[in-house]
């Protein structure tokens, strides 16, 4: 018997439980060995289920972990990694889990998901030097261009997703509403920033390029201003200060 | 990189994990240098380049692929072999070893060390994909032994003469995971022994050895699973001293990547290698 196994034919049985392992495969008797088979089937699910709990711990917790078994084993076959860096796999994830029927009832588990990426991908993120804080000292500050770090990002949420995130992880339960979080990478580890809803247009602003004193024009009513610039400087989210007419 | 650290000492390694960073830092002995697993260090920044060019200055870095799908029957991912090659050229390492096996098809990633045929058209593409990696890197590279849990109807060859007819082409070094040889000879009803006295030891630049854990076949007979997360077992121990005994010392590698546990049970486990391994010329 000369059965060609393609890998094709090999990762459609590995990944399909309802598919017989192909034809070829055989243990040392040379007879076919279904069960042998399944180890491959098995080592593939359970390692990327284990690197989507390790890569998702608080929407795990919010969970469960039997729903986040079954929930990541639908994403899984759904969208394999396509690349070997696992540390950045489940990028699609927050998107999935928006559609996942069965997690509707948790509106906010997607916006958990994202951030928990979000703080990942910080992790991950370029080192580059921040400014030191006595460099905003400067009289025209306010016409500056600031070049944020590779490690700092925005993200704007319905709900109160960094507090759920913290709560789920062992902190103190959630109250307020709508929020934008901003993270940070201090040091080596990414932090999470709750603030007003609407902070990220200043962000964003100063991503376009747009000086300090317009971009803060956008600033929410709320928004503690000062405490907002402290966040970024005490984070190492300011690489670079560049006025144009100097 | 400043350092000297050009070879991989004949004495014993561990895996690193990030978690025994301090440890490592405040007294390795008798570990005298570390393996990584390259796809973990190819992010942009942040604490695992950091840990690594920390590591870098005190240790020799052997560093191990476990996503290049050598074995694929397509082209290898020159994507993945670009970030190969920037990780090799800023690390300058003692040691590259990526896997007889294949893990990505069709633009996925399995995550796991799948196996091949070993034939004469699987050899050739191996072959390829190794003459490739090793142009692109400026070095030889070693290639490791597979677990195996099933066989192919259509090989032809068996496992040592493929590796060693890869070796010739090549001129690829190998890395003997001698858990590997023995989990294999369980499964596949062959003799570990013979295995490893057919091997060609002469180019084996790194030896590996690790837990596995048992369950049974499709007929209830033993099948012996390479999970990396346990004590290394006896038999493995027996095996590996024959292998020294038949091969002189060897740069030998403690691997334990699942249930991750202290620092001094690996080191339990490296004083086991080291006690096997130190009595014995190079």
């Amino acid at each position: 018997m000369t059965d060609r196994v393609s890998q094709t034919d090999f990762i459609a049985a590995a990944m399909n439980p309802e598919r017989a392992a192909p034809l070829g495969i055989v243990g040392p008797d040379g007879t076919p060995a279904p069960k042998r088979f399944s180890v491959y089937r098995n080592n593939i699910i359970v390692s990327l289920k284990a690197a989507m709990a390790d890569g998702f711990p608080a929407v795990a917790s919010l969970v469960g972990d039997a729903f986040f078994a079954a929930m990541s084993d639908v994403f899984i076959r759904k969208t394999p990694p396509n690349s070997p860096i696992l540390t950045l796999y489940g990028a699609d994830f927050a998107d999935f889990i928006a559609s996942f029927e069965p997690a509707a009832s948790l509106p906010y588990l997607s916006g958990v998901a994202q951030l928990e990426y979000a703080l990942r991908r910080a992790y991950h993120a370029a080192d580059a030097l921040p400014v030191a804080a006595r460099a905003l000292e400067n009289p025209h500050i306010f016409s500056a261009q600031i070049t944020l770090a590779p490690a700092c990002t925005m993200l704007s949420f319905a709900h109160p997703v960094a507090e759920i995130r913290a709560a789920a992880l062992g902190g103190p339960k959630p109250t307020s509403g709508a929020q934008d979080v901003l993270i940070t990478r201090p040091d080596l580890d990414p932090i999470a920033t709750a603030l007003p809803a609407g902070t990220i247009a200043i962000t964003t602003a100063l991503q376009a390029g747009i000086p300090l004193g317009q971009a803060i024009e956008h600033a929410p009513d709320e928004l503690d201003l000062t405490a907002f610039i402290g966040a970024l400087v005490s984070g190492g989210a300011i690489t670079k200060l560049e006025y144009d007419n100097v | 990189m400043t350092h000297h650290f050009d070879m991989l000492p004949k004495s014993v390694g561990v895996g690193y994990k990030p978690q025994h960073f301090s440890d490592i830092l405040a007294d390795a002995a008798p570990v005298t240098w570390l393996e990584i697993h390259a796809e973990n260090y190819m992010g942009a920044g942040g604490r695992p380049l950091a840990q690594l060019r920390a590591l870098s200055e005190k240790f020799p870095i052997s560093v191990h692929g476990v996503g290049l799908s050598i074995g694929s029957e397509g082209r290898l991912d020159p994507d993945h072999l670009a970030r190969l090659k920037h990780l090799n050229d800023w690390l300058t390492p003692a040691s590259f070893s990526e896997h007889l096996a294949w893990s990505t098809h069709d633009m996925g990633f399995y995550n796991d060390l799948l196996p091949l045929p070993y034939t004469n058209a699987t050899l050739e593409t191996v072959c390829d994909h190794i003459d490739e990696v090793q142009n692109t890197l400026g070095r030889q590279m070693l290639l490791e032994n597979p677990s195996s849990y099933l066989a192919f109807s259509e090989s032809t060859l068996d496992e040592v003469a493929f590796l060693r007819e890869v070796t010739k082409r090549t001129g690829c070094g190998l890395l003997l995971d001698v858990n590997n040889v023995f989990v294999s000879a369980t499964n596949l009803q062959m003799d570990a022994r013979a295995y490893i006295d057919t091997f060609p030891l002469d180019k084996v630049g790194e030896i590996h050895l690790g837990g596995h854990d048992e369950d049974t076949d499709d007929h209830g007979a033993p099948l012996l699973i390479d999970s990396h997360g346990r004590e290394i077992a006896d038999p493995v121990w027996a095996l590996y001293a024959h292998t020294i005994a038949a091969c002189g010392a060897k740069p030998t590698l403690i691997e334990w990547d699942t249930d991750v546990p202290a620092w001094s049970v690996l080191t339990d486990e490296a004083h086991r290698a080291a006690d096997i391994l130190t009595p014995v010329p190079a």
